[in-house]
């Protein structure tokens, strides 16, 4: 090897780039020539020098705190852009819509004896309503009679869920479809407030679960509502104001066979 | 695009990302706000990412933000320049990870601090293509193929240019060294 190769050669041998051929080929040229030898050290003090002695610069924190909230606002963005989306499913519902939909799994219903299985047992419903409302998927039977909807679902689930028509209170029924939540299916039962879809999931409760009042949440901007009654649960989730959530899971409870005032 | 796999993947990065706009710009100030935008861009075209090599696609952006930077801040000919004004700002400790010796009495920190500034003003004067590929392989520890991909340029032209912008720090230090 010549001074000219071994110039060329002897960086990415300081930087370990280079293979074990060529490696012992620079080493071999090095013993033999001072010239090359010494700026190979002067190359290596100054490599070492540099690490050791100049300052890698730290991203400051205020930088930091910057991109994250530009993340936030970006992840936020993203669910009100889902929502206009849901909210455009059907011309005939463009002002706003209320989903009802219930979710039956007894599988399920373990996955919340936690408090974080409650967040994720809320994200997944949030999910199922928007993905609903996207993929043209709100309904698998489409009727406002109950007596339609209710058998539709025989032989499909391990359970039979209720299915009270609400109408004259203003919910009137739109229809059913079978969806799925961790992976196992659940009932989904879609309600209507005027010109809102309102969306309601319920699920069977594990076996010794007490009958739960109503409780509130709210998820990515949808509302949700969480009750058991004689070993169901029962999510609902939509855009609707709480106040009239809260009107249309009083009357859901009150119209289900072991209903009653909450 | 899922923020919570930007914030694992790329924000790692986020230091290696400011250390070269610093060394780029000079400037604090400046190098928050290239980085800034570059991060927008990166969040924005996350989506395209193939996910290889985070640390070398997020560098490549804030490298392409860099030099549109300097042409439009700077004067074309003080890429080139190398007597131009040194670095102006003084490290502050709290924000630097290296420079650290194992010496600890006064006097050889004192020497360290000196050479540490020597060091730092030469590098701050190389014209920026040699600034940039010394900050590359002997701050970020960056392989020839990713400093290759981050420059845009063949792995050939790697070895090249890091030769001589090592020789010409070399050169500037033994002068210096002389005086």
């Amino acid at each position: 090897m010549d001074c000219t190769k071994a110039q060329a050669l002897r960086h990415a041998y300081l930087d370990g780039e280079i293979d074990p051929v060529d490696a012992s080929a620079v080493e071999a040229h090095l013993r033999g020539c001072a010239d090359c030898a010494a700026a190979f050290r002067r190359d290596r003090e100054l490599s070492t020098a540099i690490r050791l002695e100049v300052p890698r610069y730290r991203a400051p924190e205020l930088l930091r705190a910057r991109i994250r909230s530009e993340l936030a606002r970006r992840e936020r963005w993203r669910f009100s852009e889902l929502r206009l989306l849901g909210v455009g499913w059907n011309p005939a519902a463009i002002a706003a819509s209320l989903m009802l939909a219930v979710f039956m799994s007894s599988a399920v219903t373990r996955s919340i004896m936690t408090d974080a299985g409650v967040d994720r047992m809320a994200d997944a419903v949030v999910a199922a309503h928007i993905r609903s409302l996207m993929a043209d998927h709100l309904i698998d039977v489409k009727s406002s009679d109950q007596h339609t909807v209710k058998p539709w679902f025989n032989g499909k689930l391990a359970l039979s869920p209720p299915v009270p028509d609400l109408a004259a209170a203003g919910f009137p029924l739109v229809g059913g479809r079978l969806d799925y939540i961790d992976d196992h299916p659940v009932a989904a039962l879609v309600y209507r407030r005027q010109q809102h879809v309102i969306n309601v999931l319920v699920s069977a409760a594990a076996k010794g679960d007490k009958d739960m009042r109503p409780a509130p949440a709210a998820e990515r901007g949808y509302n949700l509502l969480r009750f058991t009654q004689d070993g169901m649960d029962f999510w609902i989730v939509s855009d609707l104001n709480t106040a009239e959530l809260g009107d249309f899971a009083a009357r859901l409870k009150a119209a289900l066979p072991d209903g009653g005032p909450s | 695009m899922k923020t919570r796999d930007f914030e694992q993947v790329v924000m790692p990065h986020l230091d290696a990302a400011y250390n070269l706009a610093y060394w780029i710009t000079r400037s604090r100030a400046d190098a928050q706000d290239v980085v800034q935008d570059a991060c927008l861009r990166a969040i924005k075209y996350f989506d395209t990412f193939a996910g290889e090599n985070p640390a070398a696609w997020l560098l490549t952006i804030v490298r392409r933000t860099c030099y549109t930077w300097l042409k439009r801040n700077r004067r074309p000919e003080e890429a080139l320049a190398l007597d131009d004004e040194t670095a102006t700002d003084v490290e502050d400790p709290a924000l630097l990870m290296g420079g650290h010796g194992l010496a600890r009495d006064p006097e050889t920190l004192m020497i360290e601090a000196r050479e540490s500034k020597q060091l730092h003003r030469l590098i701050a004067v190389l014209p920026v293509p040699y600034r940039e590929i010394i900050v590359l392989r002997e701050l970020e520890e960056l392989s020839y193929r990713d400093i290759a991909d981050v420059v845009g340029i063949p792995i050939g032209t790697v070895m090249s240019r890091l030769a001589r912008a090592r020789a010409l720090l070399t050169e500037l230090w033994r002068r210096e060294e002389r005086e």
